[in-house]
């Protein structure tokens, strides 16, 4: 594991709680309004004239949000306007990249952006998995990010925040435009911790921009564009739960578990991402919710309809939404006060005073691997190709019952491992793990073996379904035997490195 | 000539599947060309699975090209199995893979057959979890969901997939093809012990006669026990079928059940197929009727609209009314409607508990006479509570202690 990543020096993982910050949190200048436009208007007429003013120079932190998700265009429009004016070896830093980022490929070969520190997928997750990218990559969560800007692990010098709806003066929000995305959560850190913030919007409106998820006294500049994404590709239109009926099988074992265990019960929260799995087990736990009479205090998004459903229908006090995924979630969020957008300072954060994920009575969440051990890997494939960001996956571990649905193989690939490529998520935070063929307690959680004793669903034990795993899919893969050198390290939710990545020699790309 | 041979499937949509080639000849040895997606973790074992088939086909010169997206090695042999065979190489003992885990006994000739779904005979991916769903029964079709040019493919698979893949609690079914063709996949499928044989298209009773005499033929000459049933169940897909569906039924001792095939039936009427079946009402009577008479079993179609639940659900509440015991499926999802159209209602159960009490009260006390309450029940109405005692027992649906559970056993 190196320990020196980019020219910093790297603290080990420790355990899940050890790490304890010490001294004040790392903060941008002091700016003051004297020298801003007393009429508030902070525009200027493009990124370049932004950037220049911002003061862009070489190896500088650039940082942007992914909540214009495979529609972004802001991202590679800051870029390539760096790249315009000459900038080298800069650092990307963005909340997640999508396959819509593939040209930083071409960037990185010229050598405007040296590495990527965010979540690497498809293409880019590709080259950095073959050692091409200059620097190391860095796997943070969600709330990794914003650790990492809060005690000065990565200070960004200049942020370039998407805005869907935006004013002159720099308040923005997601809810409302064209654009229009939901939350813009992942961005408040942003602006509240970069030197310099530009608000790039295709949706001017007259001051004041209201109601503001980011307050434009955060912001330098401001720049109108045509188009800041592609609408089709930022939200779905509607969301379809799977079709998968394997897929299914496990939604369901997950909802009779939630039951089962007594988990569901009056006054309960819990979290569903946008998966397959996650999106068709809330249907699974609604119906069960509405037998037994039950309600929700609070759900946690990425919300959907499915979730907006149970607000509508009474079925849950209130919404915490971390990301909108659909059009139902963006009206919402847009009118309904019960649907609220969080930060994931207050969600997901190691400096914040708690936070809500270690409140979540149960999180649904998928995994590429888990070993015996409850130990999960969500960033690499099992041939050591780098496929996935972390998001708010090693966050969210920290709910009162973490469950992993994930089926036991994918085609020939096994996915209930003797022991995971990459460590993303150590077991001791890892309580159950269901799949189409059976329900694993971790034997850590004797209360929630107890809890279900007398239940008919499959419940075994995680040997037993790894060795009917292997039976199936002709024994135990070849080891991974990974490369010479490291290409990204994997940031624990504290800052400290959990495991590395390593470069992949030849073979052929993932799907 | 190069003899050359392929078999599987390739293109951006296929996943658990290969597709392989194989061109007989040269003096090189066996050149042998691996792609796989899963090359890092299975690719030596891709290839020693297809050098273990090759060596038992003995096939010692050839250029073998295999396209692997992630398929289970039962699938990996099959496939190289039947690219060699297609290329001319004869069929040799060897080629099998491991046996699943689990065994499965015999089937018993009344057993529950509720829910059959179907799975297209050259479409691994499907098989590998069927059995999870809880269907009474799989179908591996060797007939209208394979494409003629994979009809050979797909009787390898099939039998490699009744040898390997465990099913769980579901009995195993293959659909044959019609005529010479279908007692060939007999040939293949027999050996591995499938435990009903769907015969399609059945018109004649020697149709049945036809084949059970090949499933014959093939259990002494492969030394298979005896006493291990092969059930029979004819298709009737047509006006003349439907008109012969008695002498069909009682055609072979090892028929345990008749079902009727709509879309090809409806086509022979030259009438269309409706949301709730009215053209077919007599057709489906008619075999109800002959199926009763014959002692076997009744059982309908399939409802081809995944989407349309609730027209599934009133399908099923009207086929058992009439007379059905169990319907097709032609996805995992329509399984559990199924089940539930099929089971007896809550009231329905209770009264025939109590009446199934009642008797056991009267026998215990040498009554000649059951009475619930102030009335009399006569023996037809017991006879129909033990019968749907019997059945709900079978589907889960009485709990232990409860009335009834001495006499269960039905008729």
């Amino acid at each position: 594991m190196p320990l020196l990543v980019n020219g910093r020096t790297q603290t080990p993982y420790g355990g899940v709680r050890a790490h304890a910050p010490e001294g004040t949190r790392h903060g941008p200048p002091i700016r003051s309004c004297r020298d801003y436009p007393t009429d508030g208007d902070k525009r200027v007429p493009d990124l370049r004239a932004a950037l220049e003013r911002c003061g862009l120079s070489d190896g500088m932190t650039l940082a942007t949000h992914h909540h214009l998700r495979n529609g972004d265009r802001v991202a590679l429009m800051a870029l390539q306007a760096a790249a315009e004016l000459g900038a080298r070896d800069l650092r990307w830093f963005p909340s997640a990249s999508f396959p819509a980022h593939e040209p930083v490929i071409d960037l990185m070969d010229r050598g405007v952006v040296h590495h990527i520190e965010g979540s690497m997928n498809g293409p880019l997750g590709d080259y950095a998995s073959r050692g091409k990218m200059r620097g190391l990559g860095v796997l943070r969560s969600h709330g990794g990010r914003y650790q990492a800007m809060q005690d000065g692990e990565v200070h960004v010098d200049i942020a370039v925040i998407a805005a869907p709806t935006a004013d002159a003066f720099g308040n923005c929000s997601g809810a409302v435009g064209p654009s229009a995305c939901g939350s813009l959560g992942f961005a408040l850190g942003d602006a509240m911790y970069a030197d310099r913030v530009v608000v790039v919007t295709d949706n001017l409106v007259p001051f004041p921009a209201a109601p503001w998820q980011i307050e434009g006294g955060w912001v330098d500049y401001v720049v109108e564009v045509d188009s800041i994404g592609d609408p089709s590709q930022i939200v779905s239109g509607t969301t379809q739960v799977t079709r998968s009926p394997d897929r299914l099988l496990i939604a369901e074992y997950v909802a009779r578990f939630l039951k089962d265990a007594g988990i569901m019960r009056d006054g309960f929260s819990f979290q569903a991402g946008a998966g397959g799995i996650a999106l068709a087990f809330v249907q699974y736990l609604k119906e069960m919710m509405k037998a037994a009479g039950v309600k929700a205090r609070f759900v946690r998004g990425g919300s959907t309809r499915y979730l907006v459903d149970l607000l509508k229908e009474g079925l849950t006090d209130y919404i915490l939404d971390g990301q909108t995924f659909d059009l139902a979630g963006v009206e919402s969020i847009a009118s309904d006060p019960r649907h609220i957008a969080t930060s994931p300072f207050t969600s997901y954060n190691w400096h914040g005073k708690g936070n809500f994920a270690s409140m979540v009575d149960a999180v649904v969440l998928g995994a590429t691997e888990v070993d015996v051990g409850f130990n999960g890997n969500v960033n690499t494939h099992s041939d050591g190709l780098l496929l996935h960001g972390i998001g708010g996956w090693q966050n969210c571990l920290f709910s009162r019952c973490t469950i992993l649905a994930v089926p036991s193989f994918r085609d020939r690939i096994p996915v209930i491992v003797e022991r995971v490529t990459t460590l993303t998520g150590p077991g001791e935070l890892i309580d159950v793990v269901i799949t189409e063929r059976g329900v694993c307690v971790n034997p850590r959680r004797r209360d929630l073996l107890d809890a279900v004793k007398g239940s008919t669903l499959p419940i075994r034990s995680i040997e037993d379904l790894k060795a009917e795993v292997e039976g199936l899919v002709g024994g135990p893969p070849s080891p991974f035997s990974p490369g010479e050198r490291p290409v990204a390290v994997v940031k624990w939710v504290d800052g400290t490195v959990i495991d590395s990545v390593w470069e992949v020699e030849g073979g052929e790309g993932g799907d | 000539m190069i003899a050359r041979g392929e078999a599987g499937h390739r293109g951006p949509d296929v996943r658990s599947d290969l597709h392989v080639e194989v061109e007989l000849g040269g003096d090189v040895g066996v050149d042998l060309e691996v792609t796989s997606k899963v090359e890092a973790l299975y690719g030596e074992a891709i290839r020693a699975d297809a050098r273990r088939v090759l060596g038992a086909l003995e096939v010692d010169h050839a250029r073998v090209r295999v396209r692997d997206e992630g398929a289970l090695p039962w699938v990996v042999m099959a496939r190289v199995e039947a690219a060699a065979v297609r290329a001319g190489v004869e069929p040799a003992p060897g080629t099998l893979p491991a046996r699943a885990r689990s065994a499965r006994g015999p089937s018993p000739r009344d057993r529950l057959r509720r829910s059959r779904l179907y799975l297209p005979g050259d479409s691994p991916r499907f098989m590998v979890n069927a059995g999870l769903h809880g269907p009474d029964a799989v179908i591996l079709d060797l007939e209208d969901s394979v494409h003629p040019d994979h009809k050979h493919a797909a009787r390898l698979l099939v039998r490699n997939a009744i040898r390997a893949v465990d099913f769980g609690a579901a009995e195993v079914m293959v659909r044959i093809n019609q005529g010479v063709p279908g007692l060939e996949d007999l040939d293949a499928v027999i050996p591995e012990a499938p435990d009903v044989i769907l015969v399609p298209k059945v018109e004649h009773a020697e149709t049945v006669l036809d084949v059970a005499a090949r499933i014959h033929a093939i259990r002494d000459e492969e030394g298979l026990d005896p006493s291990r049933p092969v059930w029979l169940m004819p298709i009737l897909e047509s006006a003349l079928g439907i008109e012969h569906a008695f002498d069909i039924a009682r055609a072979h001792e090892s028929v345990v059940a008749l079902t009727i095939g709509l879309e090809d039936y409806t086509a022979d009427l030259g009438v269309a197929k409706t949301r709730d079946g009215q053209e077919s009402a007599w057709a489906r009577k008619r075999l109800v009727n002959a199926a009763r008479a014959a002692g076997v079993q009744a059982i309908d179609s399939v409802y081809g609209d995944l989407d349309d639940e609730e027209g599934l659900r009133a399908w099923g509440i009207r086929a058992r009314s009439m007379g059905f015991t169990g319907m097709g499926c032609v996805h995992p999802r329509q399984i559990r409607p199924i089940h539930e159209s099929f089971a007896p209602g809550e009231d329905a159960l209770a009264r025939a508990l109590s009446i199934v009490e009642a008797f056991r009260d009267a026998s215990e006390r040498g009554l000649g006479v059951v009475s619930l309450g102030s009335k009399m029940i006569d023996p037809p109405v017991v006879e129909r509570a033990r019968r749907l005692v019997a059945d709900a027992k079978r589907m889960g649906l009485v709990p232990n202690g409860a009335a009834g559970t001495p006499v269960g056993d039905g008729p």
